[in-house]
């Protein structure tokens, strides 16, 4: 099959948002909404179709594309495998929903506000697709510039502050990674991740080139001590900047730790496991402690991102099956949660335009609709069995004991400490006293707002009690990413031996 | 004899025009618009010239004079780009009262001393080309001579000018008198490194060209000039002679001084650095758009000095590739101040851009795309210029460069992301006229298109700017 179905799913998005461009402004903006709402759904429905055709027993990447670009060795290639898919779908699924969420929320410019959330849906899926470094690079780092506006034009008060903020401390993390970029280009000839594997990067220029990928994924992820511009960003962004924000841009770090520093830098990412593991734990227990003195809701959700992400982190570096397909879960359950926590703070916000804790109270005796569905993510937050949130822990908790059981222990207590800002957190929201009387006369979720929270609500259900789907997807080329590392760190090792 | 004329075809063809025009202008009264369509037309009849002769490489008059692809292409691009500087600043002449009809001959004779600084191989030709252009420019400068900062600047550029131009001649003399000869190519050939007094010219002259080209630290006049004369003027400052001085740069360290490549690659890494920095780092506190414009095009030089910096093919390709896209930026960007006018006054503060996207909104995502492309954000077309600069400075290893250059390239993402976060994020909303000018929004909007579509296709640039250096 020639047609460039990677290509149609990257620029679907791109060329709609140019026709909403081109829209004639309208009463409440209906046309731009439904060709938003309508190409981001055929996206969902195009992954869905990419996931069902994926040939699930090969390890190889598939429906590549090819062209050459910027010479006949950095070229335009795309194609997925059973890891970037499920990312893909996730992007497609969540954008949709943030499209739903602006119809409710945003009230000023909505025409840009979706044409900013299309292109920057463009651009996250070209980040899952590519599999070249360049066109990777370019993909990551134009995504910057839809985000940057997301949080400065329909942010909260202190937006710019927040936005310069994650601009400039991304860009400053991924300009390393450019340097790096070229360097391998000039050591191997190619920027082509299959070709460079089979090529391999002489183990003295490895764990510098890991580093600088490294000062790149790490402000994304965000870990500590860079982590500092998320809770900033989470707190100014619009809802439904948040909601791409937590849900998929922080999964680019993830993924790229994945697609890249460990295919390509084998021998520097075992070196510097101890280093990842330090900053995971620290993550997990600090940020976790931090997010319980919380005040502010998305604050709090911001912080404990950071904490879920330390386990991703954690478990794509045990480099065990467990781990890794661990790591992938989890990220996959993070971006419905916390997508999902994002969107019912969004809900009461758009009502009672706070988010400090202080001001709810009770919201279980007025809105029971909304307080039964923010209880289940907040279970799911917690890692209750039976969602997906469980599982991921589980899996990399699994992981670790094997690698190092001290880490393991620790990354445990952050569950522990989890449970107790989520509850806490439940407790003065949902129950406890109406101190607020707006409260009393606040009205229950709407519909579209029911339809957003209950899909994505099945979503974590269902993965969590049937995991299937997804660990069959990962099945295969999570045992070829782990093989190929540990071939050549043989390979390295032998050849030590050898001198 | 007739074949070298053929030879020097666009060369004559532009001097006779400016004669004719020049008459045209003095017997006719009030025949600004009559001489300027002249001037377009004259620049179009041109470009088909240059597009229409050989690619072959012909060197005529004693070889001082070289016709090849690159100067081909440089003719062009100066060409080009003078061309859309004065069409969109047409109606900013008008309004502002400085429509003497001597302006774009004026701007003929410094593309024409151009001209001969892109096709010269020989010393003399080379300084005549350069004077004609910068006598031309001195003239520019303080067009609007009732207007005091327009003088100001005026004198200020000639003093600065005629000073570096004197050390530059300096320094032709030496060279001549250390090599025995003024041609380029048997400078080449004398030129190593034991020559201690060549090399001392060699020195002089970096010193002329880099006063050019402005880079740090022989930039002092830029942000004055820039500011003080007449907006159409300074886009003309910012792109054109930038373009012809870093071609004339480019050129020195390709022939004549290619044997002594270690030594002047110290002090152009030492420029490019200190470029980076200062334009990244200055243009922080401005207030005027111009200025802030002034000190960004220090830190593009910076940029474009770092690819020559590393003294391989590709690293001078890259360079060429750098230019022409900043050129692409800055016509949009002055283009775009074209439009921010407020009762019948033409705004030069930043501050008045404050909310504009609220009611304009074409100008104000033109404005985004342009900075962005500015800040070197992938995709548009500012990133791929750096990119390849970059990749020519780490195929030579120059770590210390490239690592200063990409953190120079974040510090000057803050002061591109101020100005888009005054026009998108501010709550105050200031409107400008209703300007109906054709010319500035095809302008705009062909620059926007050109950094927007660069990522389709960058093999077709990069292919043009390799072929020039292939002897």
């Amino acid at each position: 099959m020639n047609f460039p179905i990677l290509s149609t799913l990257i620029f679907l998005p791109l060329v709609s948002s140019l026709f909403i461009f081109l829209s004639k402004d309208q009463k409440n903006n209906a046309s731009a909404i439904y060709i938003s709402l309508f190409s981001s759904l055929a996206t969902f429905v195009l992954s869905l179709f990419l996931w069902y055709s994926l040939d699930l027993n090969s390890p190889d990447f598939q429906f590549i594309e090819e062209k050459s670009w910027i010479n006949d060795y950095i070229k335009f290639k795309l194609g997925v495998d059973g890891i970037s898919i499920l990312f893909i779908v996730l992007t497609a699924l969540i954008t949709p929903i943030c499209i739903i969420s602006c119809i409710n929320s945003v009230k000023d410019r909505v025409k840009e506000f979706l044409i900013a959330i299309l292109v920057l849906e463009t651009f996250m899926i070209g980040v899952f697709c590519s599999l070249d470094l360049v066109i990777f690079y370019l993909f990551f780092e134009a995504g910057l510039i839809p985000m940057f506006l997301i949080i400065g034009v329909w942010g909260g008060p202190k937006r710019v502050y927040s936005a310069f903020k994650f601009f400039l401390y991304t860009l400053l993390g991924s300009v390393l990674m450019l340097v790096a970029i070229i360097a391998i280009y000039w050591l191997t000839g190619t920027t082509d991740i299959t070709q460079i594997q089979e090529i391999k990067i002489p183990r003295e220029y490895q764990n510098l080139l890991w580093l600088a990928f490294f000062s790149s994924f790490a402000v994304k992820t965000p870990m500590w001590p860079v982590h500092t511009w998320l809770p900033d960003a989470h707190v100014e962004a619009p809802t439904a900047g948040s909601v791409i924000l937590a849900a998929i841009l922080l999964k680019m770090a993830g993924y790229g730790f994945l697609r890249f520093s460990i295919p390509l830098f084998p021998a520097a990412s075992e070196f510097f496991t101890p280093l990842i593991y330090t900053l995971s734990i620290v993550a997990i227990i600090y940020t976790s402690l931090v997010a319980l003195m919380q005040d502010d809701m998305k604050k709090l959700i911001a912080y404990s991102s950071v904490a879920h992400m330390g386990y991703v982190t954690l478990g794509i570096f045990t480099l065990t099956k467990q781990g890794i397909e661990g790591s992938v879960f989890q990220m996959i359950s993070h971006g419905l949660i916390s997508a999902a926590l994002f969107l019912c703070v969004g809900v009461v916000y758009d009502r009672l335009h706070s988010r400090l804790i202080s001001t709810y109270g009770g919201l279980v005796n007025y809105l029971p609709k909304y307080s039964f569905l923010f209880l289940v993510f907040a279970l799911a937050a917690l890692g209750l069995p039976g969602t997906t949130g469980f599982l991921g822990e589980f899996l990399i908790l699994t992981g670790s004991f094997q690698k190092n059981y001290i880490v393991a222990m620790l990354a445990t207590l952050g569950v522990v400490l989890g449970a107790a800002y989520i509850l806490w957190l439940t407790k003065r929201v949902i129950f406890g006293k109406t101190n607020n009387e707006q409260i009393k006369s606040v009205k229950d979720t709407n519909k579209l707002e029911i339809l957003m929270l209950v899909s994505l609500a099945f979503l974590v259900i269902f993965f969590g009690i049937y995991p299937y789907p997804l660990m069959e997807t990962l099945n295969i080329s999570v045992d070829n990413l782990i093989t190929n590392y540990e071939q050549s760190l043989n390979e390295i090792n032998i050849a030590k031996n050898d001198q | 004899m007739i074949n070298n004329l053929n030879i020097l075809l666009p060369e004559i063809f532009l001097t006779l025009s400016i004669f004719g025009i020049l008459m045209l202008g003095v017997f006719i009264k009030r025949s600004f618009n009559l001489v300027f369509n002249l001037s377009s037309i004259v620049i179009i009849v041109t470009i088909t010239i240059i597009l229409n002769s050989p690619n072959n490489v012909e060197k005529i008059f004693l070889e001082s004079f070289i016709r090849d692809s690159f100067s081909q292409f440089f003719k062009l691009l100066i060409l080009v780009s003078s061309l859309f500087v004065l069409n969109s600043s047409k109606s900013f002449i008008h309004d502002n009262k400085i429509d003497k009809f001597e302006y774009p001959i004026i701007i003929l004779i410094s593309i024409l001393g151009m001209f001969f600084m892109v096709s010269s191989n020989d010393l003399i030709l080379f300084y005549l080309g350069l004077e004609l252009q910068s006598l031309a420019l001195y003239i520019l400068a303080s067009i609007d001579r009732d207007n005091l900062r327009s003088s100001e600047s005026g004198i200020k550029y000639f003093v600065l000018s005629a000073l570096s131009s004197g050390l530059l001649l300096y320094g032709c003399s030496l060279l001549y008198g250390f090599t025995g000869s003024t041609n380029f190519e048997i400078i080449s050939f004398e030129l190593i490194d034991t020559n201690v007094g060549a090399i001392f010219a060699m020195v002089f002259i970096l010193v002329g060209l880099a006063f050019k080209v402005s880079a740090v630290p022989f930039h002092m006049w830029t942000p004055d000039v820039y500011e003080g004369a007449p907006t159409s003027i300074t886009s003309f400052f910012a792109v054109v002679p930038k373009v012809a001085g870093l071609a004339l740069l480019i050129k020195f360290m390709f022939v004549p001084f290619s044997n002594i490549l270690l030594e002047w690659q110290t002090i152009m890494i030492f420029i490019s650095i200190a470029s980076m920095i200062l334009g990244a780092v200055a243009a922080i506190v401005q207030k005027n758009i111009k200025r802030l414009l002034a000190y960004s095009s220090i830190g593009h030089i910076g940029y474009a000095l770092a690819g020559v910096a590393s003294g391989s093919i590709t690293g001078y390709a890259s360079s060429v590739l750098y230019i022409t896209i900043y050129v692409v930026m800055n016509i949009g960007a002055f283009s775009c101040l074209y439009l921010m006018k407020k009762d019948g006054n033409y705004k030069e503060d930043i501050e008045d851009l404050s909310g504009v996207s609220k009611k304009h909104p074409i100008l104000a995502i033109s404005f985004l795309i342009i900075l962005f492309s500015l800040a070197g954000v992938p995709p548009l077309g500012g990133f791929f210029a750096k990119f390849y600069v970059f990749k020519a400075v780490l195929e030579q290893e120059m770590y210390v460069l490239a690592i200063v250059g990409l953190l120079t390239t974040v510090i000057s993402a803050f002061y591109y992301l101020r100005i888009i976060k005054i026009i998108y994020f501010d709550e105050k909303s200031s409107t400008f006229d209703k300007v109906k000018n054709k010319v500035v929004q095809v302008t705009v909007f062909l620059s926007c298109s050109i950094l927007i579509t660069f990522f389709l296709y960058p093999y077709f640039l990069n292919n043009i700017v390799n072929s020039l250096f292939i002897v």
